[in-house]
């Protein structure tokens, strides 16, 4: 079981849910986060003068998966996150050690 | 005289939009700091309806409009509104019940001491502004007050013409809020760090309700329900319409039209037209205006850009240029024709107006900045005006009042 982490651009949402969704893919967790990477930052304005915003709004997505699964819901992220520009985020693969549905109690394997 | 049902009505009108000023200033200036001090911040100038309001009827209103001492500061023959009633007064405002009279002053006095707390925002002890607070409204507001409104006033004897309060609460509120930010110092972190106003729908709302209430606290001067009171009004509005929109065009040209700067544009628009609402023709709204937000958009520049004061949320570059730069235009602009009552500015050929304009500006100037000085020291060495470290770091809200503005995990 792996978990993906990917921090996408806001706008990019709607096209990553739906791609993972006609994946099979229902279950996930999204945040509203801060940060920064090559994108830097975006000037904002005072009553007089300006400052520099330097993390920038994004979202996280955290999905766990199946092994064989990571592929194809990289892929699904990547393809419909992606605009080209500097900012579209990063995608993280982590290894999970157990599952548990909290309403079934069911583990691992059968609670994803 | 006889009450006046329609001066009467207007008064206690204009009172009311005056009080709604305060809760105005709050909001306005509770948008602007970081969330970890934005009820601290509304504190600040809300709790000057509670206190102001309080040292007023007791004895404020008898210091400054008292029976006249040296030209210097009312008597105590008001002192906890004794002969204050509902017959009018013989000298101020004779056509209105004296405590009308008296009510509308007393929202002028709340406001001017709200003003100052914008300085001094994110750092100042709770305990310690209440203190200077009550010294501030005896020793600087109310004698200043009798300066220029009172009769007998050395101000008002000698012909300095301040309609609405461009001296005794502009001036008087930047100048003090000036000497505070000295005897305060910085806030940590200013300005290297970023100090991003956490609501600026919220700021908008505050100076919708300041401009509102300024049509009281302008056209509500003339006193009665007249022609002045007109003028007054539109005057007021055409100042603050011209001030809003020449800031929006120098954001502009900067990078972007702000809502930030237009609304603080208006802010010094009504600030500047204060004292000569009541005196110059309503057209001279415009020049006044677009003057106040260049005089006060490039203050702000050099002093908090430039020399690095942290005078927090402008109170300074806002009320005290701008006030100057109203007190001067009256002298300016003024003209008997708009108010038998006032003078002939030097644009009609009476260039010695401006100079008693300037005397006002000076005198208010000086001694507002010395005698705030000297109390803020006072209350800095006794109780001490600054908040400690940890209780500046984890904010105001908590450290001062136990609450935080946007508290809970759950929706």
């Amino acid at each position: 079981m792996k978990k993906i982490e990917a921090i996408i651009r806001e706008e990019r949402l709607e096209a990553v849910k739906k791609a993972l969704e006609e994946n099979s893919y229902f279950g996930m967790t999204v945040s509203q986060v801060s940060g920064r990477g090559k994108q830097k930052g975006i000037p904002l304005q005072w009553r007089v003068g300006e400052y520099r915003v330097d993390l920038l709004p994004k979202l996280k997505i955290e999905l766990v998966v199946l092994d064989e699964d990571v592929p194809t819901a990289v892929n699904a992220i990547v393809r419909n996150a992606r605009t080209g520009e500097i900012g579209d985020g990063k995608i993280f693969v982590l290894p999970v050690e157990s599952v548990v549905r909290v309403r079934t109690g069911d583990r691992d394997e059968n609670a994803i | 005289m006889p009450v006046n049902a329609g001066d009467t009505a207007w008064i206690l009108v204009s009172s009311a939009l005056v009080m709604l000023m305060t809760p105005g200033v709050a909001l306005f200036y509770g948008g602007m700091v970081r969330r970890k001090n934005v009820l601290s911040t509304i504190m600040m100038s809300f709790v000057c309806l509670g206190l102001v309001g309080l040292l007023w009827v007791l004895y404020g209103y008898s210091l400054s409009f008292g029976s006249d001492n040296g030209g210097f500061i009312g008597g105590l023959n008001f002192i906890g509104l004794m002969g204050v009633g509902q017959e009018p007064s013989s000298v101020y405002a004779s056509t209105v019940p004296h405590l009308a009279f008296m009510i509308f002053q007393a929202m002028f006095a709340i406001i001017t001491v709200a003003l100052i707390t914008g300085a001094i925002v994110e750092r100042v002890k709770f305990g310690a502004l209440l203190i200077f607070a009550t010294l501030w409204l005896t020793v600087v507001y109310s004698p200043v007050a009798h300066w220029v409104w009172g009769s007998g006033g050395w101000l008002a004897s000698l012909g300095t013409l301040d309609f609405a309060g461009g001296t005794v609460v502009h001036i008087n509120a930047g100048v003090s809020a000036l000497a505070l930010v000295l005897l305060l110092g910085k806030r940590r972190g200013f300005p290297s760090e970023p100090m991003e106003p956490n609501n600026i729908p919220m700021v908008v709302l505050g100076a919708g309700l300041l401009w509102f209430g300024w049509f009281g606290f302008n056209a509500g001067s003339s006193l009665a329900s007249d022609g002045l009171a007109a003028s007054a009004f539109v005057a007021t509005n055409t100042a603050a319409a011209a001030a809003a929109f020449t800031w929006m065009i120098v954001s502009w040209l900067h990078r972007r039209p702000t809502v930030l700067g237009t609304v603080t544009g208006a802010v010094a628009g009504l600030v500047a037209i204060t004292p000569a609402a009541g005196f110059v023709p309503p057209l001279a709204g415009i020049p006044i205006g677009m003057v106040a937000a260049l005089v006060c958009y490039y203050s702000m520049v050099l002093l908090k850009t430039k020399l690095g004061f942290d005078d927090s949320l402008d109170v300074f570059a806002v009320h005290g240029v701008g006030g100057i730069w109203g007190a001067l235009a009256t002298g300016i602009f003024a003209s008997l024709a708009v108010n038998a009552a006032g003078a002939d500015g030097w644009l009609l050929g009476n260039g010695i107006q401006l100079l008693k304009q300037l005397a006002g500006v000076v005198s208010v100037a000086a001694y507002a900045f010395v005698a705030t000085w000297i109390l803020g020291k006072l209350v800095d060495v006794t109780i001490g005006l600054r908040v400690g470290q940890t209780e500046e770091t984890v904010g105001l809200d908590i450290s001062q009042h136990g609450e935080r503005a946007y508290g809970g995990l759950l929706r």
